[in-house]
C-alpha cells in the first residue's frame, strides 16, 4: 500500500491553475524529487499534501486515511513533516527549544526522552554546537539545517524538503545530503524539491517534472532527465 | 523624608497597575491581539468576586479561587467562539469587537448591579500597616505589588520553563509554522485569554479592595493598563511591571505637588517615555 496518494488534486488562484489533476503515489521509504521550473506549483504541491492549502478537486489520502479536509496539525501527528524553502525557524525560541516543540507537539514525544530525541538529532545535522543560541541570529547554512532538524523532531514518515540545499556552497550542500541520505536510510520516505539537481539523483529513487502546474512525467531519473521534453521545458534546451 | 515616602507609595501603587497590565501584555505578546474590554472584564470579575462573597459569605480572598477558574472559562469561550473568528492580517475586526464587548459588559453590569458603587470588604487587613525604616507602609497595597511580582514571575516561568509556554512562544513568533509542527494555534490563544482572566480576577480582588468600582470604570483601568504595557515594550512582562511602577510613582509625585495632578501626572509621564524610548523601556531584540 502507499503512504501517500494524490488523487486527481487541482487548486486554482484566481483564474490561475497551479496544480491541474496531478495524481502520483509515493511509497512507504521512497524518495521522490520534484523538479520544474520556477511558477510551476512545486510548493503550492506542498502546501495542498501538509494542509495548509484545501484543494478545489481531488483528494489526498496518507497512510490509507484520506486527509483532505484535515488541518496541518493532524497531518503533522499522522507523520509528514516538512521543511521550508525560506528558513522560519521561531526566532524567539533557542535552537533546541524549536525542536522541542516540534517533538513535543508534532511527534507525540515527552518528558526526558523528548529533550534527549532532540539532542540526538541535533548532533545529527551538525546543530549541537548552537543548541542554545537563539535561532534569530543563525547563519543560513544553520537555519537550513534546522529546518531540517525540526522537520525530524516531528518523527515523520514522510518528510517534505523544499529547496533545501538552494544557496548552500558545494561543500556545506554534502555535508546536508548526506544527512538526508541517513534519513532514508532509516526508512523515512522523502518528497524533495530542489533545483540542484546534483544533489537530488544522488538521493532519489523517482523524479517527477511539473510545468504550469500538470505533472509532465515520473519515473526514474536518468530517463526524465534524458526526455527531450524535459530538456526543453526544464533546462531550456532547444532540441 | 515625605518625598521617599511618597516614592514608596507611588511604587506599591504601580503593583496594581501592573497586575492590571500583565493579561493585556500576555494577550498581546502572543497574538497581536488588543483587547479594549480588558479594563471591563477586570471590572466583570471584581462583580464576580462580589456575588461570590454575597453569595456564600465568604473573605474576597478565598472568593477568588471560586471566581479565578469561571473567568479562565470566560476567557476561554470568548477566545474560542468570539476572538478566534475576527483575528487575522487585518487589525481593524479584533478592535471593533473588542471595543462592542466592552461596550455591552458595561451595560450587562449596569443592568444587573444598577450604577450604585461597590467595594469588596477585606476585614481588619485593610487599615494594617507595617513600619518599614522611617516609614509606614499599608499591609494591603505591600500584597498588592508582591502579588504582581509573584504573578509576573509565575507568567515567566510559565513562558519559559514548561512546554506550554515555548507553544505560547512558537505561535507568537509564526502560527503558520506552529501548525505544522502540530500545534493548534486556536486552543493555545484560547488558553492564554483564560490565564489573562484569571490574572484580571487577581486584579479585581486588590482594585475592589483598595477603592470603590461600578460598572462604568473599566475604560480607565485599560488607559493605565495601556500605558504600563506600552512603557514596558510590548510583549516583555518585566517591562510592563516597570510600565506599571513608572504610573504608580509619577501618580503619587503629581499628587504630592497638587491633588488634582495625580492622573496627570501619569499620563505625562507615559508621553515622555514614548517620546524619548518610543519602544518602550525593554522592548524585545528582534520584533
Amino acid at each position: 500500500m502507499s503512504l501517500l496518494t494524490l488523487d486527481h488534486v487541482s487548486k486554482s488562484f484566481g483564474a490561475l491553475k497551479v496544480t491541474d489533476a496531478v495524481s502520483f503515489e509515493v511509497a512507504p521509504g521512497e524518495a521522490l524529487g520534484i523538479i520544474g521550473p520556477n511558477g510551476a506549483g512545486k510548493s503550492t504541491l506542498f502546501n495542498l499534501i501538509t494542509g495548509n492549502i484545501a484543494p478545489d478537486e481531488g483528494r489526498v489520502l496518507f497512510d490509507g486515511v484520506d486527509v483532505t479536509r484535515k488541518p496541518p496539525m493532524s497531518r503533522v501527528a499522522a507523520g509528514i513533516g516538512r521543511s521550508f524553502q525560506i528558513p522560519q525557524p521561531f526566532t524567539h525560541l533557542s535552537v533546541f527549544e524549536n525542536l522541542l516543540v516540534a517533538a513535543n507537539f508534532g511527534g507525540g514525544h515527552h518528558g526526558h526522552h523528548a529533550g534527549e530525541f532532540c539532542m540526538d538529532i541535533l548532533d545529527r545535522t551538525g546543530l549541537a554546537g548552537v543548541a542554545d543560541a537563539t535561532s534569530g541570529g543563525l547563519s543560513l547554512l544553520q537555519r537550513k539545517r534546522l529546518e531540517l532538524a525540526r522537520a525530524m523532531a516531528t518523527s515523520p514518515k514522510l518528510i517534505l524538503l523544499d529547496e533545501i540545499a538552494g544557496g548552500l556552497t558545494e561543500a556545506e550542500c554534502g555535508a546536508l545530503i548526506d544527512t538526508i541520505k541517513s534519513i532514508h536510510a532509516e526508512g523515512t520516505a522523502i518528497i524533495w524539491i530542489e533545483h540542484v539537481l546534483h544533489a537530488l539523483t544522488s538521493v532519489v529513487e523517482r523524479l517527477m517534472v511539473l510545468n504550469f502546474g500538470k505533472m509532465l512525467m515520473i519515473g526514474e531519473p536518468d530517463e526524465v532527465m534524458a526526455s527531450p521534453e524535459v530538456k526543453e521545458i526544464y533546462l531550456g534546451i532547444e532540441v | 523624608m515625605i518625598w521617599v515616602d511618597t516614592i514608596v507609595q507611588g511604587i506599591l501603587l504601580g503593583g496594581l497597575y501592573a497586575l492590571f497590565a500583565a493579561g493585556l501584555s500576555l494577550v498581546f505578546g502572543i497574538m497581536r491581539l488588543v483587547n479594549l474590554a480588558h479594563g471591563d472584564l477586570i471590572v466583570l470579575a471584581a462583580f464576580l468576586i462580589l456575588t461570590v462573597v454575597n453569595l456564600l459569605g465568604l473573605s474576597p480572598f478565598v472568593a477568588v479561587l471560586i471566581a479565578a477558574p469561571v473567568m479562565f472559562a470566560v476567557g476561554w469561550a470568548l477566545q474560542t467562539y468570539v476572538l478566534n473568528r475576527v483575528l487575522g492580517d487585518d487589525i481593524l475586526p479584533p478592535l471593533l469587537v473588542t471595543f462592542g464587548l466592552s461596550v455591552v459588559i458595561q451595560n450587562g453590569l449596569l443592568e444587573g448591579f444598577s450604577a450604585d458603587s461597590q467595594k469588596l470588604s477585606a476585614g481588619p487587613i485593610e487599615a494594617a500597616s507595617l513600619p518599614l525604616g522611617p516609614i509606614t507602609v499599608g499591609v494591603m497595597p505591600l500584597l498588592t505589588l508582591i502579588s504582581a511580582v509573584a504573578v509576573i514571575f509565575a507568567l515567566n516561568q510559565l513562558f519559559y520553563r514548561t512546554k506550554l509556554g515555548r507553544a505560547f512562544r512558537a505561535t507568537s513568533d509564526d502560527a503558520v509554522t506552529a501548525g505544522l509542527m502540530g500545534i493548534r494555534p486556536r486552543n493555545v490563544f484560547a488558553i492564554a485569554t483564560g490565564i489573562a482572566m484569571v490574572v484580571a480576577t487577581i486584579a479585581a480582588l486588590y482594585l475592589g479592595i483598595r477603592a470603590n468600582f461600578d460598572p462604568s470604570i473599566g475604560p480607565a483601568r485599560l488607559i493605565y493598563a495601556f500605558e504600563a504595557v506600552i512603557i514596558g515594550g510590548l510583549g516583555s512582562l518585566w517591562g510592563t511591571l516597570a510600565g506599571g511602577i513608572l504610573i504608580g510613582v509619577a501618580q503619587a509625585l503629581g499628587a504630592a505637588v497638587n491633588p488634582e495632578w495625580q492622573i496627570l501626572a501619569g499620563h505625562i509621564a507615559f508621553v515622555l517615555v514614548l517620546l524619548i524610548r518610543p519602544r518602550g523601556l525593554f522592548p524585545r531584540a528582534n520584533d
